[in-house]
């Protein structure tokens, strides 16, 4: 099937190669939003891709007071990694060093999965004898001294192992500023699919790598094929009217979210139309071999 | 199936042990055999058809139609089902419960919920002294579940409680929450003589300040709060309390630095 075309655009007849992760999840409240989000911000600094953060991680949706559990605002945050050791570490690293740490926080579980993480009950021991458990209903939190009063810890959070990490798709435009309008409506899209994050800086991906690379050591390096500047040089992808790629990745609770996600994205991106924003739409894949979920963009266009 | 229904006849002529009328004894027993099980515990020794008229078949939901204070050990030891009682019990109602619904329609004696282990007690009047204690020579007393006294309680409310909630709504007697060693207690419309007397850890909640404090509880402040946002917020989803009871910075004293001092009485300002 030829590529197609839509609002004047071009979608590549390609498909999105995605890969299976562990996730969860966690809701962090303060006194207001602006330190809801900031708490959230901080831990979810340095985690745009596994392959040199250790996890991705993102907000995931900002809630109101009263989608929270003790009725101030929050943001529920999502972490993914390739294992669970891995998701564990790198949860009750960020949690005790970016949430327990900012003012007035905090931290509940925020998904229910197939197993358990430790929170709360690890996060415990700065307590340092002073830390009280409580169970109330059916849950259980750790109440820690802090010097603005107690930093309240749910116990644990739930694990998922259906999440999906490593949906994407490009966006390619004429100028750089129109391919950053482009993913920005795409990013603000995404944004309100619940259980699907996206994890680079604002969302928003310009180094799309490929695996591996001439030095040794390199886990992935550049994508030549999608790099304006090579279109001449190498076997480039890109025809004579694209001068900027960016690429916006996907990690999801589920498959579904992460086609969500997909789809509000593209249908944004589309809706911006070609003047504004991407003359092209195309997404990344390995030839199929590799993952274990495929997004073909034919499917996902609104 | 209708609920297994035993209906008070007279006032009983002595103590009943209505411990063998839960839902997991009953299980599979007919109910003329029912009538057969002997409840006094005086020489008299009343079997259950002298006392109760029995009806309907399905012991997973017993019902007392009638009580009186000499109705002792209501549903010891339920583990599952609801057992509701119409009217007054006697001493140790729900001992040991570990499961299941307790409902008293009425004031419950001494010792009601004593060594619970989980399950729900709701008494809608008062219930006597030693609310969830443990009986004499027991190193713990509630140790899990939800007691609920919608009136007043005696002294000694949840004396020595380990785990679980226990909420008085109208106010408690003397010494409540006394050696405590963990659990939360609530208690609306005032307390007595020194609450938290020689508690260890554990929370009492309070609506209002205590009036006389233990001289070896300390005052703490009252910063912010978000553990006091979800009790109060499960109390109300509970449908235990209507209204907040600690608000969002309640007052704190520590103690009891006698022992150690690891307890807090949280009150609302």
């Amino acid at each position: 099937m030829p590529n197609m075309s839509v609002n004047g655009m071009t979608i590549d007849d390609t498909f999105a190669e995605a890969f299976g992760m562990r996730a969860t999840a966690i809701v962090i409240t303060a006194p207001s939003r602006k330190w809801a989000r900031q708490a959230a911000i901080t831990m979810t600094g340095f985690a745009t891709s596994v392959i040199g953060c250790g996890c991705e991680a993102a907000i995931d949706l900002d809630l109101p007071p009263s989608a929270t559990p003790d009725g101030r605002p929050g943001c529920r945050v999502m972490i993914f990694a390739m294992g669970t050791d891995e998701l564990q570490k790198q949860l009750l690293n960020r949690v005790g060093q970016c949430v327990l740490t900012s003012p007035g926080s905090a931290c509940f579980a925020g998904l229910q999965g197939s197993a358990e993480l430790k929170l709360g009950s690890a996060l415990r021991y700065f307590g340092d004898g002073w830390q009280i458990s409580k169970k109330i209903g059916d849950r259980h939190f750790w109440r820690i001294p802090v010097m603005d009063g107690e930093f309240l810890c749910e116990a644990t959070t739930g694990l998922t192992k259906e999440a999906v990490g490593g949906g994407n798709f490009f966006v390619m435009a004429q100028s750089s500023a129109n391919a950053l309008a482009a993913a920005e409506a795409a990013v603000a899209a995404i944004g309100m699919v619940p259980g699907a994050i996206v994890p680079f800086p604002g969302g928003i991906a310009r180094s799309g790598s490929k695996i591996g690379g001439k030095y040794k050591g390199m886990i992935a390096s550049a994508n030549e094929a999608y790099a304006p500047t090579l279109r001449g040089v190498v076997a480039s992808e890109l025809g004579p009217d694209i001068n900027a790629v960016l690429e916006i990745v996907i990690d999801g609770e589920t498959n579904d979210a992460v086609a969500a996600a997909m789809k509000a994205g593209i249908k944004a991106v589309i809706e911006l139309g070609p003047k504004r924003g991407a003359v092209r739409i195309s997404a990344g894949n390995y030839g199929g071999k590799l993952g274990k979920f495929i997004y073909s963009l034919k499917n996902m266009l609104p | 199936m209708k609920g297994l229904t035993f209906t008070l006849v007279a006032e009983p002529p002595e103590r009943l042990d209505l411990s063998p009328l839960t839902p997991e004894r009953l299980a599979g027993i007919e109910t003329r055999d029912v009538e057969t099980i002997q409840i006094g515990m005086s020489k008299q020794g009343s079997k259950v058809g002298d006392i109760f008229r029995v009806a309907g078949s399905d012991p997973t939901n017993i019902v007392f139609e009638g009580g009186s204070t000499r109705l002792d050990l209501v549903a010891q030891g339920m583990r599952g089902g609801s057992v509701r009682l119409v009217g007054n019990a006697g001493a140790q109602a729900g001992r040991a419960m570990r499961g299941g619904k307790l409902t008293i329609e009425g004031n419950a004696g001494p010792y009601a919920g004593s060594g619970m282990r989980g399950g729900r007690l709701e008494i809608t009047g008062n219930a006597g002294d030693h609310l969830g204690a443990p009986l004499v020579g027991e190193l713990a007393g509630m140790n899990g579940g939800v007691l609920i006294v919608r009136g007043k309680a005696g002294a000694f409310a949840a004396d020595r409680m380990r785990r679980g909630l226990i909420a008085v709504l109208k106010g408690s007697g003397d010494l409540a929450g006394s050696r405590m060693i963990a659990g939360t207690l609530v208690v609306a419309g005032g307390t007595g003589e020194m609450p938290g007397y020689l508690m260890r850890r554990g929370s009492i909640l309070l609506d209002r300040a205590p009036a006389r404090m233990s001289p070896s509880f300390v005052e703490c402040g009252a910063p912010e709060s978000v553990f006091a946002a979800i009790i109060d917020r499960h109390l109300i989803a509970d449908g235990i309390l209507k209204r907040p009871l600690l608000g969002s910075a309640p007052r704190k004293y520590g103690g009891d630095n006698a022992v150690l001092g690891m307890g807090e009485v949280l009150f609302s300002r």
